[in-house]
């Protein structure tokens, strides 16, 4: 072959001459740029206005930054804030939140790992009718269930504690967790299960010391899941709890919506932000993790 | 046969005991409890469950009460609005993100954060930004537009649109992401075939990849369905129902009747239609998705 | 203009990765080329260049004349036949066929009329109601073919077109493509890792490796004198066996044993002294009564026994160095039996040992 060289090249050659600033793009990140500025605008708004004073507030409108930056609200918010009855702000609740989420995200966790390697791994006669009623359970709207609940947690004496709350959690996060754990179980080669019963593993000994080792990421997943799930419920906490044992959000929706005395508008922002800081901390953290657990709610097995 | 085998009932035997939990969930909660609620809609429970039979009135009652009604149409404005805008935003969005750009993490995720936050936090927020005397509208008064009006939060009739704007901002991102795994999952030689046929980009969305996502469709479609039907606690954040009782909704419905008003019966009246509404959505979807899987084996 | 196909001076590089560099290619018209290599060697990425499917980075692409450079991939006058088949699986085979020409807003009996001379052609007549997910793969492949066929170009490009299928019917439909292109003419353009495929259907074939075409040439060619060790090794199954050793004069000189090199055809005239090697296939290995005409005759022990059913493998040491030798099936032997081989060197190669190139 004879090398043709570059000179005698005539007429288009390379790369199609494409100009940066084309009508394409302009439209394209022009729209992904309005599109952001919507979505990132409201916590822009709850950080400013938490940490502006009321008199500036007053003056001034959302979006504008502060002029000077107190914190002031923020220690309101998380100490002194009312509810209605109280007046110790959203630490009581955040603690609440904390003594209900830890537990629930363990057991729902625990016990949701185990019925999906069963499924995968331990095939029963009627397993797979169990399993799919609870997953038509998870549809079922919560109210409908929200009363018998109720008179269950009442008969066991355990209605309005912390601990009631824990088994409420437990049972409305089995559905989708099972049902993860079941399909990453499934994914796991078989030859594995079967190479530990013949080397005499039990059905706890290949959970503990095949399985779990296997499933850091889906654990991962599965702790995201719930803990901003259970960190965001609403229902249940009202529904379930005393005051005494009401959960963040309810305590910063009674804060913020109370009718009493003067609205304090950093005060409710900054107890806004403070309630959602958990679940954002986890979001901006796991990143693409977060991103896959919501897909593995979506994708049905 | 059977001679030295365990008994059937204690086969597996490790595996069984530990799925109980699953099983008392299943029969004891979802089933139990969801028959039970059906069952008490047809008495004259109050303050406390009576097994006193009523037939239908609880459920004639309900659909003479004014407030039920607005709920369910706010149901249905809210619902069509929230189905149709979350699916063409989100898909417009996967579709403009999937287009190789720049910065896609960066994008993507100030797109899906407010899907982290809980309702009552979108709730709080919006209703802030909404605020009449401080909010978007003062602003754009502000700005010299003095007879610019928009307060949705008080305004009786625009209301169920201003929490439409907090519900959309809040599981937008949702869709975006399931949307932007289906374009992903689609065979990128389609693309390449589409290119060679000289087929514009805007007509092989419309005629080939949107027709190859449906599973991720309708999936989204049962998500979305069923989240639309259980809003709850935006509302009580939002609007609290108000003004008067404009944006109220069936959840909320339910919930005042059982632990304010002391009217049992017309809460499981109320959550049952709400059950069967779920039902509607739900089951066609299960016939279509694993129906046909049962004839294959 | 002879040439269907041309490509000048094509670089494509993806970041600081160079996948194409300075390529020069010719394509006759109703030429079928094959480009054959391993996965990586930038085989499918050449194709998707000439699709215009990909931006290159330097250099031209003609094809039937014009510049096509930067054209769009619908304008080039190609058609393209992918290995997931792609398929538009909503619509049916008729649909699939039509849609690129309605889109081209071309008239409904000029559609009709090539729909009906593609579905003869390619036997899918009864399939066109049908939907992909009805068909098998080979009748996939075939509604894909018949995509390309339709738009009545010159160019076919085929991306791996038989890889996802089972090994008989991938050999079914190698002969149909072969007969296709024996009756249409068209420039056939295939991309395949398939040395058989390859060898079969191509008129000439181009080695790729790193981003280079090693070798072009006739089948024959490529199996006859490989231009390198890289072509030599990759062609022919089983590989072909390597003896390190020297060449001195017309001997090669390995172990202790010496080869004449008698009827051996140098590229540049024989070498005086260097490190060499000998590369000889399994089946050019000569047992049995044609020992006696083999200019080369020696001794090896059978190591292990490979029986295929036509032919069977013989695992042997040539003075220390792995050696296989092709047998026929009904052969008789057995595992340390001492065997009889003969060599002849005009169908052997020689290549250097640093350059690895075709002395």
């Amino acid at each position: 072959m004879v090398d043709v060289s570059p000179s005698t090249l005539s007429g288009p050659q390379g790369p199609k001459p494409r100009k940066v600033i084309s009508r394409r793009n302009i439209f394209l990140y022009g729209t992904l740029f309005v599109v952001a500025i919507y979505y990132a605008l409201p916590l822009y708004v709850m950080i400013i206005t938490s940490l502006k004073g009321m008199p500036e507030i007053r003056l001034g409108n959302v979006f504008s930054p502060p002029v000077e930056v107190t914190f002031a609200p923020w220690v309101k918010a998380w100490s002194e804030a009312c509810t209605g009855l109280t007046c110790d702000g959203l630490s009581t609740g955040f603690w609440n939140s904390v003594k209900i989420t830890v537990p629930s995200v363990f057991m729902s966790i625990a016990i949701a790992s185990v019925n999906g390697y069963a499924l995968a791994n331990w095939k029963f006669k009627g397993a797979d009718v169990f399993f799919t009623i609870l997953i038509f359970g998870a549809f079922i709207p919560y109210q409908v269930m929200l009363y018998p609940i109720v008179i269950m947690l009442r008969e066991m004496g355990i209605y309005g504690s912390l601990g009631g709350l824990v088994i409420v959690h437990t049972i409305f996060g089995m559905p989708i967790l099972t049902l993860l754990f079941r399909n990453y179980f499934t994914s796991l080669p078989e030859e594995l299960f079967k190479a530990a019963r013949v080397d005499g593993a039990g059905f706890w000994g290949i959970y503990f010391r095949i399985m779990l080792p296997m499933s850091v990421p889906i654990f991962t997943v599965a702790v995201i899941l719930q803990v901003t799930g259970i960190w965001n419920d609403f229902l249940f906490g009202v529904v379930y709890a005393r005051p005494e044992t009401y959960p963040m959000t309810v305590a910063l929706n009674n804060i913020v919506n109370s009718t009493q005395g003067v609205k304090e508008y950093n005060v409710n922002m900054a107890a806004t932000i403070i309630t959602g800081l958990v679940p954002l901390t986890i979001y901006f953290v796991s990143g693409k993790l977060f991103v896959r657990g919501i897909a593995a709610g979506a994708v049905k097995g | 046969m059977s001679n030295g085998r365990p008994s059937q009932l204690f086969r597996n035997k490790s595996a069984k005991i530990a799925a109980i939990p699953m099983i008392v969930t299943a029969l004891f909660v979802f089933v139990g409890g969801t028959a039970w609620t059906v069952v008490y809609s047809f008495t004259k429970s109050g303050l406390l469950p009576r097994l006193k039979w009523v037939g239908l009135d609880q459920y004639e009652r309900l659909w003479s009460t004014n407030r039920w009604l607005v709920s369910i149409e706010n149901l249905i404005i809210y619902g069509l609005c929230m189905l149709v805008l979350v699916f063409v935003i989100g898909f417009i969005l996967a579709a403009l993100i999937d287009q190789k750009i720049r910065f896609e993490n960066t994008v993507r995720t100030i797109i899906l954060y407010p899907y982290a936050l809980s309702f009552v936090v979108t709730g709080l927020v919006w209703q802030w930004i909404l605020n009449p005397d401080f909010g978007i509208q003062s602003i754009v008064q502000g700005l010299g537009w003095e007879s610019f009006a928009f307060d949705p939060l008080y305004n009786a009739d625009i209301a169920i649109f201003g929490v439409l704007i907090a519900g959309l901002w809040q599981g937008s991102g949702l869709v975006m992401v399931l949307m932007l795994a289906g374009l992903r999952g689609v065979d990128q030689e389609v693309w390449k075939a589409a290119r060679i046929d000289g087929i514009p980009a805007w007509k092989t969305y419309i005629f080939i990849v949107i027709p190859m996502m449906r599973p991720v469709f309708i999936t989204t479609l049962v998500l979305v369905v069923t989240g639309i039907v259980k809003i709850y606690d935006l509302i009580v954040a939002q609007t609290g129902g108000g003004p008067g009782v404009s944006t109220e909704v069936p959840a909320k419905y339910v919930y005042d009747m059982m632990f304010r008003a002391n009217n049992l019966g017309q809460g499981f009246a109320a959550s049952t239609m709400m059950l069967l509404t779920v039902a509607l959505v739900v089951i066609p979807w299960a016939i279509l998705e694993f129906g046909g899987s049962k004839n294959r084996g | 203009m002879n040439n269907s196909v041309e490509i000048k001076n094509l670089d494509l590089e993806f970041g600081s990765v160079k996948v194409l560099q300075n390529l020069n290619l010719e394509i006759g018209k109703g030429e079928f080329l094959v480009l054959l290599g391993s996965s990586g060697c930038g085989k499918s990425t050449l194709l998707n260049c000439i699709a215009g499917l990909l931006d290159v980075t330097a250099g031209q692409i003609h094809i039937n004349g014009n510049n096509v450079t930067w054209s769009e991939p619908s304008e080039r006058g190609i058609g393209m036949v992918f290995q997931s088949y792609a398929l538009y699986p909503q619509m049916t085979v008729e649909g699939n066929l039509s849609f690129g020409l309605k889109n081209a807003k071309l008239p409904k009996t000029e559609i009709a009329q090539r729909i009906k001379r593609a579905s003869e052609v390619l036997q899918i007549e009864p399939l066109l109601k049908r939907k992909p997910a009805a068909l098998s793969g080979g009748q996939r492949q075939r509604v894909a073919i018949g995509r390309a066929l339709v738009r009545d170009v010159d160019v076919f490009l085929f991306d791996e077109p038989l890889s996802n299928l089972d090994a008989k019917l991938r050999a079914d439909l190698r002969v149909e493509i072969k007969r296709l292109h024996q009756n249409l003419e068209n420039t056939m353009i295939y991309v395949t890792h398939d040395q058989i495929e390859a060898m079969t259907l191509a008129d000439r074939i181009a080695i790729m490796r790193g981003g280079q075409i090693m070798q072009l040439g006739t089948p024959d060619e490529i199996y006859g004198q490989p231009i390198n060790k890289y072509v030599a090794g990759f062609i022919g199954s089983p590989s072909m066996n390597f003896l390190d050793g020297r060449i001195k004069g017309r001997e090669f000189e390995f172990g202790d044993l010496s080869i004449p090199m008698t009827g051996y055809n140098f590229v540049n005239g024989s070498p005086t002294d260097s490190e060499t090697t000998l590369g000889i296939r399994p089946e050019h290995v000569v047992t049995g009564e044609l020992v006696g005409n083999a200019p080369f005759q020696t001794d090896v022990t059978v190591g292990l026994i490979e029986p295929t059913g036509s032919d069977t493998l013989v695992d042997c040491e040539l003075a220390g160095t792995p050696f296989r030798v092709r047998m026929d099936g009904q052969a008789k032997v057995s595992v340390g039996e001492t065997l009889r081989i003969g060599l002849n060197p005009s169908r052997a190669s020689l290549f250097d040992k640093q350059t690895e190139l075709r002395l």
